[in-house]
């Protein structure tokens, strides 16, 4: 009796690996999102990690359609492959795309440009809470990481926000085993996150394993670029180079995709997953840190923006 | 490669973020830019080396008070496993963040200062580890190097230790001496206490034996979600969707819906990527039935012959959450599993210090980070198992009916209503 246990529990424990266990948990937490709330919607950027979040409702929910619509904010400061690719991907997946624009938010005068500051990131915010509150949205999965930046180390996969949009990192609800709460007063709207578990590794293993997927600019390819803020950053018709800024044409690749203004570019090879895989285990950089001109204002940048509604 | 989740619990100044900050360097877990950013904290604030300790405080407040107050993950991997940590405070009044910590954890880091000894606060961090069902305890002893790292010290704290976790419920201890500043036997093992004969902590997290621990016999699975595609190809599909608690589920096994008690067989085990034959836990599958029966989220499918408790009367630890307390004869929401339902606190049995065990069965409320048992009622019956068989299907949470916080966390001692008395016993009353 006891053996056959033993193998039985030996063969079924054979193959589950923390990828497994990882996306195990995050159907777990789309399902209840799905269960629990009448609004959800998907926030799709066309990086990486919302390109996993779209593999897993796909596991979610499959062969039935998705119980929410995928929304992009659009900065209006896209990579150009990286529009391609979401146009591509949506229509693959025959799933409905709601787009809401940064300049339609500047056109209106909801939000301003600070004058000499490129990025359009910080204006995303007003965008998604006007979008939020008109399509009336009640839940929004994000594709955040808990070990992306210190901030989200503590934040919890059901993230409340009050009707400003803000996250009050203490008066978060106590988040016990696989129990989320998903209850709602007037005004609140919930951000979710299912991958917070999984690191910038897990991503790349399991984006392999799957075979899915990447928009073009996560692989090394030749591009202009400046050096700005110790950035690497693409020359274009939205971030032109200033006096000192020599172009320079160099084999780059992006670790994240953002605002183009505002995400550099690392000098890489890496051409393949395989390659990228390699380079991540040897980064000595977090990719916010290496990527992101946002979060080097202040040791607390990150905090703040959340405060404020970021995502 | 797979995944052990650990929470670490210690009293302030016990060295616990200098411990995980030991791990995480040593195991390239830390970046280039972390390491600059505390190197720059440190220098400011005029420490003569860097504090690995900044790393792991993550909120502008925490670092204003210089103490974790808040449950921080953290993540790191070596070629054998990947580990989240679940960094918790150690004070008595965040033991509701030491049990959040704790719900998730397979294995809980306790730190003791040899220096110290076992103090008061040793004996609440392994009773709340040993409460939530952890199952395996590491008694990490630190600061050796300040003890000369002194044989006899160490002894003596392993053996109060023992004698006092004898009291609780918790299978493997694991007592390892260490400096998490200097580093003996955090990673590799110390050549300044060639007297101990275990492993480094490292090496320990990583082959601790976990897969045994889920609980593979008792066979349930709530469902969540139904999928109806509602298309001309998947025309009458119904595939009721979840994650499966425990047991194990093969194509064609007859079982029970609960709490209909329809009883069908497995038609099929889908994923996206094809069916299965079998699941285990922790996979997220959806079940196809033979038979038309009427199943939605909430209801639970196990097997005829071994059923969880369908009932609305329970008795449960709590551990309390909210700043107002806990009192009898009070209504919470009760979310357990994917079920929802009204509670009622019907009595409050006992409240226990969490220092000394004692129990005050003359207490009336609970407060904030208080732990007591409590008898409860619900409106609607709840599929119950006691919470050292699962702790999927034996904790739940209550939920303030107006603010809608989550305000306590439950632990399944008892299902179903009290044995009757016995003959004798009401005669000898
Ligand atoms: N000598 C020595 N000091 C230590 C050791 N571990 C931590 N410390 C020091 O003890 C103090 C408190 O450590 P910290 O990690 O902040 O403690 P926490 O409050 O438990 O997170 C700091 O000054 C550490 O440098 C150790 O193994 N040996």
């Amino acid at each position: 009796m006891i053996e056959t246990a033993q193998m039985s529990e030996r063969a079924l424990t054979r193959g589950l690996t923390h990828l497994d266990a990882l996306e195990a948990e995050s159907v777990f937490i789309m399902r209840e999102v799905a269960a629990e709330f009448e609004r959800p919607v998907l926030l799709f950027s066309g990086g990486k990690d919302s390109i996993v979040l779209l593999r897993l409702a796909e596991k979610a929910f499959r062969p039935a359609r998705f119980p929410f619509p995928i929304m992009h904010i659009d900065t209006g400061h896209n990579f150009p492959e990286v529009l391609e690719f979401r146009d591509r991907r949506v229509a693959e997946l025959g799933e409905r795309l709601i787009v809401a624009s940064v300049q339609e938010s500047i056109d209106k005068g909801r939000v301003s440009e600070e004058p000499g500051n490129p990025s359009r990131n910080r204006l995303q915010t007003t965008t998604l809470l006007d979008a939020i509150l008109e399509h009336q949205f009640d839940s929004v999965f994000g594709g955040a990481r808990r070990d992306e930046e210190k901030a989200r180390a503590k934040e919890r996969v059901f993230s409340l926000r009050d009707e400003f949009g803000q996250w009050e990192p203490k008066a978060q609800r106590p988040e016990l085993w696989s129990l989320y709460n998903g209850r709602l007063r007037k005004g609140q709207h919930m951000r979710v996150f299912p991958i917070s578990n999984w690191t910038e590794m897990d991503v790349w293993q399991y984006i392999e394993r799957e075979g899915i997927e990447v928009p073009s600019i996560y692989f090394a390819h030749e591009r202009d670029v400046f050096r700005r803020d110790n950035m690497w950053l693409s020359t274009g018709p939205f971030l032109p180079n200033g006096p000192d800024e020599a172009v320079e044409r160099m084999v780059v690749r992006y670790r994240t995709v953002g605002d183009m203004t505002c995400t550099g570019a690392v000098s890489s090879t890496a051409s393949n997953l395989a390659d990228v895989i390699v380079e991540v285990a040897a980064a000595r950089i977090t990719e916010r840190g290496a990527t992101r001109a946002d979060d080097a204002f202040s040791e607390t940048a990150m905090e703040d923006r959340k405060r404020e509604g970021y995502f | 490669m797979d995944l052990l989740r650990f929470s670490t619990a210690g009293s302030v100044d016990d060295g616990k973020s200098t411990l995980i900050g030991r791990l995480l360097y040593d195991s390239k877990g830390i970046f280039e830019d972390q390491l600059a950013a505390i190197e720059r904290t440190s220098r400011r604030r005029g420490y003569s080396q860097v504090d690995l300790a900044l790393l792991t405080d993550g909120l502008r407040a925490e670092r204003e008070q210089g103490i974790t107050i808040d449950v921080a993950y953290r993540y790191f991997a070596t070629p054998r496993r990947k580990f989240i940590i679940a960094d918790t405070p150690g004070h008595v009044q965040y033991t509701r963040n030491m049990v959040t910590g704790a719900s998730t954890a397979d294995l809980a880091i306790v730190l003791v200062d040899a220096r110290k000894g076992v103090l008061e606060q040793s004996h609440r961090h392994a009773f709340i580890a040993a409460l939530l069902g952890i199952p395996h305890l590491v008694v990490a002893v630190n600061k050796m190097d300040l003890v000369g790292y002194d044989e006899a010290v160490y002894d003596r704290i392993q053996d109060e230790f023992s004698t006092w976790a004898a009291k609780l419920d918790v299978h493997d201890i694991q007592f390892i001496p260490i400096s998490a500043l200097h580093g003996d036997n955090v990673v590799t093992r110390s050549l300044a206490m060639t007297w101990y004969q275990g492993p480094s902590l490292l090496y320990h997290l990583e082959h601790v034996y976990i897969a045994s621990d889920r609980n593979l016999i008792d066979v349930r699975f709530p469902v969540q979600w139904v999928i109806r595609p509602q298309t001309d190809e998947h025309h009458d599909y119904r595939g009721y969707a979840g994650q499966i608690a425990t047991g194990v589920f093969k194509k064609g096994d007859e079982v029970v819906v609960l709490p209909s008690g329809k009883r069908t067989r497995i038609k099929r085990i889908e994923t996206f990527d094809g069916e299965l034959e079998t699941a285990a836990p922790p996979l997220s599958v959806s079940m196809l039935l033979e038979d038309e029966v009427d199943v939605s989220r909430g209801d639970m499918i196990c097997r005829p012959h071994n059923q969880p408790t369908v009932t609305n009367e329970f008795e449960a630890m709590i551990c309390w959450m909210a700043d107002a307390p806990l009192r009898e004869g009070a209504r919470y929401t009760i979310k357990h599993t994917t079920r929802s339902s009204k509670a009622l606190v019907e009595d409050l049995r006992y409240r226990i210090d969490v220092n000394t065990l004692h129990r005050d069965e003359s207490a009336t409320e609970l407060g904030l980070n208080e732990i007591g048992r409590v008898k409860l009622r619900t409106s609607s019956p709840l599929l119950l198992d006691e919470y050292r068989l699962s702790r999927t299907t034996g904790g739940f949470v209550l939920i303030d009916e107006t603010s809608q916080d989550t305000v306590g966390a439950g632990m399944v001692v008892r299902a179903g209503p009290e044995p009757e008395a016995s003959e004798a016993e009401v005669a000898a009353a």
